[in-house]
């Protein structure tokens, strides 16, 4: 435990310590470098601001309506009824969509089922081993200016489906049910 | 993602008007719409800063080493992009970056690929490496789930990395899913181009 939390607390100075070590060994004009490299940033970030929140806001629109829910309590019993837990369907659901949102679900269901339970491991796989595909497309593509996604979506929200049937999986076999 | 787009929205507005939660809609949509300036302008600091480092491990050299390498592992996941192109280093930087827990270094180092792909296809529509790309970076191959467990110490887990091992067989699992599922989609679409 102390030794992956240490890790990650060490891992980024000591990366910048390499990097600038390196480049003033080389005698490279680091700041001059970093500042240059930053300044893109500031128009990145600004360029991401109009697909991030055109995507965030119909997604809050779908939550906040209550049809998300709807729809999720429609498939539930699907899902369920092919051997998935009952209580990882709506997070499994949210995942792609929603970070935030399945960050809260994830929460909550550690809150509840507590974290060393067969529920609360499950959540914390499925949330470490995907990702908010939406979020991923938004941000790439729109950083470049790119409007057709192409097969991008379906791959990223299959890819998403074999992600949760691994996890499922991996922690029945390793904790058991 | 037009129709994805609208259809999220209109049926949310339909759904609310029949059952009565057009308040909290009409609420979501600006504090939504807050909530994406935010996390933009937040992305602001997390951009300037690692473009600016990997400015100077560019200069120095080092992302070419990294490229050198993994060189025949990822060459053969991106046969469309030239062996020594500037997009290798920033797309290996990125998984590195995710590998390790560092969203955040991983998506300014991302967009940069992004970048260098698009110069590469010139083209306004997703390139084969750009759906590659960002099929493996849905997968989200990580070592180190930090957030993840953060929750997981907040409830006073007995053992809040045992998930750990778990996270990454299953991530490897989606990983590998998700570079069969991109070709077996470019083969389909060769042969429908094929076909035309």
């Amino acid at each position: 435990m102390t030794l992956l939390t240490t890790a990650s607390i060490w891992i980024i100075p000591c990366l910048i310590l390499v990097v600038l070590t390196i480049a003033t060994a080389k005698r490279l004009p680091t700041y001059e470098l970093f500042v240059d490299g930053g300044k893109e940033g500031i128009s990145l970030a600004i360029s991401i601001l109009p697909f991030l929140l055109g995507m965030l806001v119909s997604i809050a629109i779908l939550r906040a309506s209550g049809a998300l829910d709807a729809i999720i309590g429609l498939i539930t019993p699907f899902l369920s009824f092919i051997g998935m837990p009952a209580d990882i369907v709506p997070l499994a659901l949210v995942r792609p969509i929603s970070g935030t949102a399945a960050l809260g679900m994830t929460t909550e269901l550690i809150a509840t089922h507590g974290p060393d339970s067969f529920i609360g491991r499950l959540a914390s796989v499925l949330q470490g081993s995907t990702d908010t595909t939406f979020y991923v497309l938004t941000v790439y593509f729109g950083a470049v200016g790119i409007r057709k996604m192409g097969d991008a979506l379906k791959v990223g929200l299959l890819a998403d489906v074999i992600g949760i049937m691994a996890s499922i999986i991996v922690v029945t076999i390793i904790f058991g049910a | 993602m037009n129709y994805i787009w609208a259809i999220m929205a209109i049926g949310g507005i339909i759904y609310a008007m029949i059952n009565g939660t057009m308040d909290e809609v009409n609420k979501a949509i600006f504090k939504s719409a807050d909530d994406a300036v935010v996390l933009a302008i937040s992305l602001i600091s997390v951009m300037v800063f690692w473009l600016g480092i990997t400015k100077i491990a560019e200069a120095a050299g080092l992302l070419k080493g990294l490229v050198r390498l993994a060189k025949p592992f990822i060459a053969r996941l991106f046969p469309d992009i030239p062996k020594d192109h500037p997009a290798m280093g920033y797309i290996l930087s990125n998984l590195t970056a995710n590998f390790f827990g560092l969203g955040n270094a991983a998506t300014p180092m991302g967009i940069k690929a992004m970048e260098e792909m698009k110069k590469l296809s010139g083209s306004p529509k997703a390139s084969r490496s750009m759906i590659t790309f960002l099929a493996i970076n849905t997968s989200s191959l990580t070592l180190i789930p930090t957030t993840v467990l953060a929750v997981r110490m907040k409830y006073d887990s007995q053992a809040p990395t045992e998930i750990v091992s778990a996270t990454l067989l299953a991530s490897i699992i989606s990983f590998i899913g998700a570079i069969l599922i991109d070709r077996l989609f470019y083969e389909i679409r060769r042969r429908k181009e094929r076909h035309l």
